[in-house]
């Protein structure tokens, strides 16, 4: 018997960690307990984007989207919406500047404004049942290249196309196709590379674990196309559901006879194991990677020779990254001028961001590449919360820079985003609001990358600590006055010497901080003064006589007991020797009164 | 498995996503209000659903509305279709919702006895 309703819930990690698997058992229960088993599906789905409303559901046909969905929820949803027919209107989406409920998916403007091609999947189909995918033409490219195309021919359909990595450094993917198939030698790999380190970065995780499928028939069309018979995923331990899935889609696979020996009977074999990496960022890198993969320790080396002519095991290897894999069955389904129809001329296709910081629509987004910072951020993103100023937004992680209010209308491409000193990444997009200090922004990155540096080379080893103790000089108020000069130097020295990606691009968030908001260091050091008053070291809690009420709170919330008053005798006061500017009595104040005011 | 098996794979699975990719040629709309329900659309509505199970079609999907304001004439049903009116019946028994299906959907011929409105 069809089913009349389809009820998909999301199951990507950031509405699991909010129990949408709770919420699943609860509607699976109600409806059995309304005789609706029959008619009624409940299938998980991987992420469907707006991470910061979940656990999040779509009930088609309707096409209503519920947020925010409690377990205590699943009885009126079954009652009202899915016997009687009518959608449970407070748990729609409501538009913050329209005031008004949205009763289709894809009518809220966080949707209406995305092209979703690599994640046309994810939050759409069952990511553990293969028929779904393939339901959704999954294989169908693999079908098509094993059939009637030679593996020249894919390589020249992926150059054709102009797909450039989109692990961020946008290499021409056909080219290094092409790379591995002519390397001489009989055996070769395919490697995935989802080693995803970026703090705030989630855009593999989360299309491992939406569309597991569409990875492996990646990295199968491309195996056939550069001759290898062999592949590994690398895969963060710390990703177990995308593990899971993984495994779940791989096995299934493999029964099927769309994996392993004698693909489609076709005489095509080709085979993928999973590797899990321990979390060190450097892994990212793909010679340390590889190493990794080897059972050694993951550190690069000097390249070349390049992977593609001796990589894993020392054979050629393909190595691209998740959601380049993700593109490349649209590709041969649609052809390479489709895929060239989107995006710009010299970086065409979608990307994949994962929105996050101080926007209200947090999320995992995918645009046409060239659509501008402004429309991912205010209008996709649904602008800053509360009512604050954009500051700047960060790309591409711990590797990238900051991009201040004056560029927001830069199209994001691989060459706009260099040219302001920041770089597309994977796809990590942190936004922030005047509240951030840009000097502790470097200063948080700095630490991350220095502490990431595998040790290998002098320059990042030794450099990154370096700079990392300036700006943590700075931070404190010791700021000397050629620290500057002497942080762009050291910089300089870090981004040229080191050895790998990690070393040549960690000064990235210090150099475009110091090009775009030189004047905030410069405030630091000069006048002790942090406008954001984030650096702890520069500022002072004060409670203001007019406006303490003397309800005590802040005196038993404080954890260093600095606060003295007697309860309805107001004003209270900060014992400034003592307070350790933890922010704790600001939060609990209910009336607002304590501030926080520059230190001299 | 050849490649014509993976093809018939996806013939039968793309059945089970229409409903979620919007791609159905008709749309019929049980009314399932309080007087809906009262009247036995619950029983009109899976009767639709079983017929269609068992007819096998494809691009047909079945969902559910609210009260019409029709309650002297329920169970109340609309079949939309692609490019014709609308055709709304009343007082829909489980057997005319069988009826509807074969001569209405697969043939192409409304059930005059149960049609109270026509919209284009």
């Amino acid at each position: 018997m069809p089913k009349r309703i389809d009820v998909l819930i999301c199951g990507g990690a950031a509405c699991l960690s909010s129990h949408s698997d709770e919420v699943r058992a609860a509607i699976v229960r109600e409806i059995e307990a309304h005789g609706l088993g029959k008619e009624v599906r409940v299938v998980e789905t991987g992420c469907m984007g707006p991470c910061e409303l979940g656990p999040v559901m779509v009930v088609y046909p309707d096409g209503a989207f519920y947020i925010r969905v409690s377990p205590q929820d699943a009885r009126e949803i079954v009652e009202e919406h899915f016997l009687k027919g009518r959608p449970v209107q407070r748990l729609l989406w409501e538009t913050p500047e329209a005031r008004r409920i949205i009763e289709e998916r894809k009518q809220v403007p966080f949707f209406a404004k995305q092209k979703k091609v690599v994640l046309a999947n994810c939050g759409l189909i069952d990511p553990e049942n293969i028929e779904e995918y393939i339901a959704a033409d999954g294989y169908t490219a693999l079908g098509k290249v094993l059939t009637e195309m030679s593996p020249q021919e894919v390589v020249e359909e992926i150059a054709a196309s102009g797909l450039r990595g989109r692990g961020g450094a946008g290499f021409p993917t056909g080219r290094k196709w092409k790379f591995v198939a002519d390397a001489p030698g009989s055996v070769k790999y395919v490697v995935c590379n989802g080693d995803e380190g970026d703090p705030g970065a989630f855009m593999d995780r989360s299309l491992l674990e939406g569309d597991p499928h569409a990875v492996i028939e990646g990295m199968t069309i491309a195996a056939y196309a550069v001759g290898a018979s062999r592949g590994y995923i690398y895969v963060r331990a710390e990703y177990p559901l995308a593990i899971k899935r993984l495994k779940i889609a791989t096995t299934a696979a493999r029964g099927m006879g769309l994996l392993g020996e004698d693909i489609l009977e076709t005489g095509f074999s080709f085979d993928i194991e999973l590797r899990m990496g321990a979390g060190a960022f450097v892994c990212g890198e793909e010679t340390a990677l590889i190493a990794s993969i080897e059972g050694k320790r993951g550190q690069p080396r000097p390249r070349p020779p390049y992977p593609a002519v001796q990589g894993l095991f020392e054979r050629p290897t393909l190595i691209n990254n998740v959601e380049t894999f993700g593109n490349i069955r649209h590709i041969i389904l649609n052809g390479a001028d489709w895929f060239r129809s989107i995006g710009t001329e010299a970086s065409p296709g979608t990307k994949v961001f994962a929105l996050s910081g101080k926007v209200i629509n947090t999320g995992l987004v995918e645009v046409p590449m060239g659509t501008t910072l402004r429309e991912l951020i205010f209008g996709i993103g649904g602008g800053i919360p509360d009512g604050k100023e954009f500051k700047a937004v960060q790309t591409g992680g711990p590797s990238g820079g900051c991009i201040p209010a004056e560029h927001l209308d830069t199209p994001i491409d691989y060459e706009s985003l260099q040219a302001l000193g920041a770089i597309m990444g994977s796809g990590g997009v942190i936004v922030m609001d005047e509240d951030n200090c840009m000097v502790n922004l470097a200063r948080f990155f700095l630490e991350f990358t220095a502490s990431e540096s595998c040790g290998q080379c002098v320059p990042c080893r030794v450099g990154l600590p370096a700079m990392l103790e300036i700006l943590e000089r700075i931070s404190r108020g010791a700021g000397r006055p050629d620290d500057l000069d002497r942080l762009e130097q050291l910089a300089e020295t870090v981004q040229r010497a080191s050895l790998c990606g990690l070393g040549q691009t960690a000064p990235n968030p210090v150099l475009s901080t110091l090009r775009y908001f030189r004047e905030e260091y410069e405030e630091h050091i000069r006048e002790g003064r942090c406008r954001a008053k984030v650096c702890t070291a520069l500022v002072r809690y004060w409670i203001d006589p007019e406006a303490c009420r003397g309800c005590d709170q802040c005196r038993r919330a404080c954890p260093v007991e600095a606060i003295s008053g007697t309860p309805g005798k107001p004003p209270y006061v900060i014992d400034e020797g003592m307070c350790v500017r933890c922010g704790t009595c600001r939060e609990v104040c209910p009336f607002s009164a304590i501030e926080i005011l520059d230190r001299r | 498995m050849k490649l014509e098996d993976l093809r018939k794979i996806r013939e039968r699975a793309a059945k089970e996503l229409t409903l979620r990719t919007g791609k159905a040629r008709v749309k019929v709309i049980v009314g399932m209000g309080t007087s809906g329900i009262a009247a036995g659309a619950r029983d009109v509505l899976a009767a639709f659903l079983d017929e269609i199970g068992k007819r096998d079609l494809s691009e047909v999907i079945v969902t559910q509305s609210g009260e019409r304001g029709l309650a002297s004439a329920e169970p109340v049903v609309e079949v939309h279709e692609e490019g014709k009116p609308t055709v709304v019946y009343g007082n829909v028994t489980p057997e005319a919702a069988r009826r509807i299906v074969a001569e209405h959907i697969v043939n192409g011929n409304p059930v005059a006895e149960y049609v109270i409105e026509v919209r284009e």
